[in-house]
């Protein structure tokens, strides 16, 4: 074990630290803008425009047709469904991909599971090394954006922690296309009633472009990403 | 129209064929000139230098000269964003109110001269005629101060004979920047090398830009390489008719 | 004193520490190539959103606002954070922030797995890590790259974009023991994906930065591409976020701005692969100990200068950088400092005081390119020109006078208050360049600093008649007029000369 070596310095209170910090940004604020803070906070925060884009104008086949396009050119795999038919395409999915032993968050439809071929593996406390030798991990989607190919998951709404979607080398998603808005805005304010969960944006597979700028996919996350729509 | 010329400290002394040029092109048009000898900078190197209270008399002077005139044609984009960009917070850091209204009323009416030629006068063709394959630069000042956009090359497309050929990242900087240039010579001189990698690409006898600071950057690099491109401003190709202008080589 | 290395506390002189850089031809091409390449991305994402410069402008205010309100968003930060089981700890500098980590970090592997984090550089934490025997193992495979070569980040996003991949590869063969890897970026990338996997499971305590702190909820939201921010914020027991205190935005609603604004001005992606927001501790899920470490470090003198506090709403996206041509020369290294570019030329010094890199301000032709492409309106050229003011009054009063700078300036002022004084110059100045004129008609060398100019170019002489001597001497409808003025814009002598 290192033995940590805390420099010399002397400690001082860090309730001071707090309340001399507050007060340099009053002072700081007094001398700077002066009488600018008439309005609270909140008032003024309201006062903010807000011209840009906030709604989306697509018909929903557009949408979807969009969030296809921009998945896509992420690198991930689309597929679309019937509602009835989802089990059959994520099974013939996990055929091709060949995927045997697949991780579930507990909130996925079980008619969305196909009866054979694949085991499926719920997370009943796994360790994370169970949670690696799975091939991949299912799950749904809180909320999808068109404009930027992106999948939300609020991990308590898709009832499932955020190592499940991180450890394993394959995602395969189910987005509900009733789940699909167009524009970040839009987004945003369905995440709103989650926003104290967590959230991951997720927008493609891992990359990175680190290295002379070459865009290369998977680093550490999955590196492998499929969506399957369900319209 | 009765135009007030602000030629600028620097055209003035060591480029007057720009005055002549403006002079030229503008009494063409039917306007009569209006030369306020009493004018010599803007106050720019020193306000841009960092010396605000050095630069708030000449800014004065300027304003003083002239607050009565109709319009002030002045052809350097960075002395014209200079006073757009900086003069009301100097005015208003002299806290001196009847300067700051004085030139609330004049700034309005300062225009880069072919911002006057095509937003005040409404005129795209001023007759000229220039045999030479001609490029542009765009300098920093009249795209992000002036927003200038295309205004100059829709009066360069307008002249006789006059071959214009685009030049590659024609909006990047070329390393002038005024002090920046002594400061920081040696930076200054590789932003130069790339811009100048640019210009010659383009294969054009002329390089021309709305402001000579660029152009005396770029024009005294070509020299050194003894690059066969000359540089002028705009305003003299745009004076120039059936006879070519006088060429500066060897000067 | 911080336990920040030499170089971070000597005197800046960026022309000097620009020379080197100058002439390294394989630094320059990879930082061309790197700003080329993301600038084009970021043309293009932007160029396609019509409402571009409204979400700037809502971008600016937001930013701008909560500046106003710091007080009241750090405290509500603070207590919302509290009350989702965080822990939240306040730092005046950088030496107290690093203290505050160093106690937290402690664990029986002797190891931290870190994020990439400005603000960790700014505090020089890794050399503070190490001091007191804890390793501290950079994850993103650009800092990773950094710290394998004991090198400096060159750029806010794309830290290593000056080594190439055969440099990285070097670098990875000597680290990892892998005499057979590939130089493709592929097999770098896999490289480091199964070199850092076994550390991600293994290091039970991570440090991160932070993009966003969020008052309302308390919340944190980190934005990156790779995945390994979602694993130093998901595995290990104990998570430290390390962020200034002008990271706060007011309202979770506030990042349907951010987002939008910056993937596409960083990276010039519609969305970076990976977002991730979180609130305290989460049951169950993530790390179980959450601590963030509120960083002033000078902050609030930033935000006490009226000129220059907007610096503060900057969200280091790094697009001043790749716009920049300066740094598109140098690179980021000149800067000495972990902000570099554009942005880092008026945040250095503000931090530093004004004591170090003063050269900084003037390290840019204030072309406005930074202006133009920054995501929240920092007008950069303007605070630079405030700055270089602050430089000049800043010197101590017996130089303020006798500065070679000053009085050049006050002899151009006298000279330019005058209209005899400028027509006597002119002609003093056709005299005296006489001699320098060479055969090819031009002046090839100057003396003393103006010889700056003659190193790469010639000089056109002045010619023998001034503009205003031409148009007096001409016949025409045009006149040129005399004004009388009044004497705080004209010292002019009794005596009018010309004529």
């Amino acid at each position: 074990m290192a033995e940590a070596r805390v420099p010399d310095v002397p400690a001082t209170d860090p309730l001071s630290a707090r309340s001399e910090i507050l007060a340099r940004i009053r002072s700081a604020n007094r001398a700077s803008i002066s009488d600018a803070r008439t309005l609270s906070a909140e008032e003024a925060w309201q006062r903010i425009p807000r011209n840009y884009r906030d709604a989306g104008l697509l018909t929903e086949s557009d949408r979807i047709e969009l969030f296809t396009e921009r998945l896509r050119e992420y690198g991930a795999g689309v597929s679309s469904s019937q509602p009835a038919q989802v089990a059959d395409t994520i099974a013939e999915i996990l055929r091709k991909r060949n995927k045997q032993t697949m991780l579930l968050s507990s909130g996925v439809d079980p008619n969305w599971l196909p009866q054979d071929g694949v085991r499926f593996v719920a997370d009943n406390e796994l360790s994370y090394a169970e949670m690696e030798a799975c091939d991949g991990v299912l799950t749904g989607c809180t909320v999808a954006i068109a404009v930027t190919g992106t999948l939300a998951l609020c991990h308590e709404s898709i009832r499932g922690r955020r190592a499940l979607t991180l450890l394993p080398d394959y995602h395969l998603c189910v987005v509900e296309a009733a789940t699909i808005v167009e524009t970040v805005p839009e987004g945003m304010r369905a995440l709103e009633p989650h926003r104290t969960q967590p959230i991951t944006l997720i927008s493609g597979p891992s990359a990175t472009a680190d290295i002379e700028m070459t865009r290369i996919q998977g680093v550490h996350g999955p590196r492998v990403l499929d969506v399957v729509i369900v319209v | 129209m009765r135009i007030a010329l602000f030629v600028t400290c620097y055209n003035d002394t060591l480029f007057p064929e720009v005055g002549i040029a403006v002079v030229r092109v503008l009494e063409r048009l039917g306007h009569t000139i209006d030369f306020p000898y009493a004018q010599t900078c803007c106050g720019q190197m020193h306000y841009n230098t960092g010396y605000l209270p050095e630069a708030l008399p000449l800014v004065r002077r300027f304003v003083e000269i002239f607050r009565n005139s109709e319009a002030v044609c002045v052809p350097s984009s960075s002395c014209v964003g200079m006073m757009r960009e900086h003069y009301e917070k100097i005015a208003l850091a002299s806290g001196d109110k009847a300067l700051q209204s004085e030139m609330a009323a004049l700034l309005p009416r300062v225009y880069e001269f072919t911002e006057l030629l095509v937003h005040r006068l409404g005129v795209e063709d001023v007759g000229a005629v220039y045999p030479h394959r001609v490029t542009y630069h765009a300098s920093c000042h009249s795209l992000r101060n002036l927003h200038l956009g295309d205004v100059p090359i829709r009066l360069l497309r307008n002249v006789r004979d006059l071959e214009l050929i685009p030049m590659e990242a024609t909006d990047l900087c070329c390393g002038f920047g005024g002090t920046f240039s002594i400061k920081n010579a040696d930076v200054s001189g590789a932003m130069l090398e790339e811009k100048l990698q640019y210009v010659q690409k383009t294969q054009a006898e002329v390089c021309t830009a709305c402001d000579n600071s660029c152009l005396m950057h770029i024009g005294g690099a070509l020299h050194r390489q003894r690059v066969n491109i000359r540089t002028e401003h705009i305003a003299t190709i745009l004076g120039s008719d059936s006879i070519s202008p006088a060429s500066r080589k060897g000067a | 004193m911080a336990p920040t290395s030499e170089r971070e506390r000597q005197p800046l002189d960026f022309p000097s520490a620009a020379l080197p850089l100058l002439h390294d031809a394989q630094l320059r091409g990879n930082v061309r190539h790197a700003t080329d390449v993301i600038q084009g991305k970021r043309f293009r994402v932007v160029a396609e959103m019509p409402d571009w410069q409204s979400l700037r402008e809502a971008g600016r205010q937001v930013r701008a606002h909560t500046l106003d309100y710091l007080d009241v968003y750090l405290e509500q930060f603070e207590q919302r954070c509290t009350a989702a089981g965080g822990h939240v700890h306040w730092a005046r500098d950088t030496a107290e922030a690093n203290r505050i980590v160093l106690q937290l970090a402690q664990n029986p592997t002797g190891r931290v797995i870190k994020i990439k984090s400005m603000t960790t550089e700014e505090t020089g934490l890794n050399h503070a890590l190490e001091a007191a025997g804890i390793q501290p193992i950079e994850t993103d495979l650009a800092e990773l790259i950094v710290q394998l070569g004991h090198d400096k980040p060159s750029h806010i996003v794309a830290p290593a974009l000056h080594k190439n991949r055969h440099q990285v590869r070097e670098l990875f063969v000597r680290a990892m023991n892998l005499p057979d890897l590939g130089d493709r970026p592929e097999d770098l990338a896999e490289a480091a994906r199964v070199y850092l996997r076994q550390q991600f499971l293994s290091t039970p305590v991570a440090i991160s930065g932070a993009n966003f702190l969020i008052a309302e909820t308390g919340g944190v939201c980190i934005v990156e591409s790779e995945g390994n921010g979602r694993m130093c914020l998901t595995l290990p027991q104990k998570l430290i976020s390390f962020a200034g205190i002008d990271k706060i935005i007011p309202r979770f609603s506030d990042l349907e701005v951010m987002l939008q604004l910056l993937p596409r001005s960083a990276t010039g992606e519609r969305m970076n692969p990976y977002n991730s927001v979180w609130t305290g501790v989460h049951p169950g899920d993530g790390p179980q100990e959450f601590h963030v470490v509120l960083l002033d470090n000078r902050r609030t003198e930033v935000l006490r200068d009226p000129e220059a506090r907007e610096t503060l709403q900057c969200i280091r996206c790094g697009a001043c950088q790749n716009a920049c041509p300066v740094y598109r020369q140098t690179g980021g290294h000149a800067y000495g400092s972990v902000y570099a570019g554009p942005i880092g030329a008026i945040l250095t010094p503000q931090l530093a005081l004004m004591e170090r890199g003063q050269s900084l301000p003037y390290a840019s032709t204030l072309c406005g390119a930074c202006y133009e492409v920054c995501p929240v309106k920092i007008n950069i050229p303007e605070i630079l020109i405030h700055l270089r003011g602050r430089v000049v009054t800043g010197r101590p009063s017996y130089l303020r006078a006798l500065h070679p700078e000053a009085m050049m300036m006050r002899g151009m002022q006298w000279m330019f208050l005058s209209e005899t004084r400028f027509r006597l110059a002119q002609r003093f100045g056709r005299i005296a360049q006489r001699p320098w004129i060479r055969r090819s008609g031009w002046i090839e060398r100057l003396p003393s600093i103006l010889g700056g100019w003659t190193r790469t170019r010639d000089l056109r002489p002045l010619p023998q008649q001034s503009f205003r001597e031409w148009f007096q001497a001409r016949p025409s409808a045009s006149t040129g007029s005399h004004s009388t003025l009044p004497p705080q814009v004209s010292s002019e002598p009794p005596e009018v000369p010309h004529g």
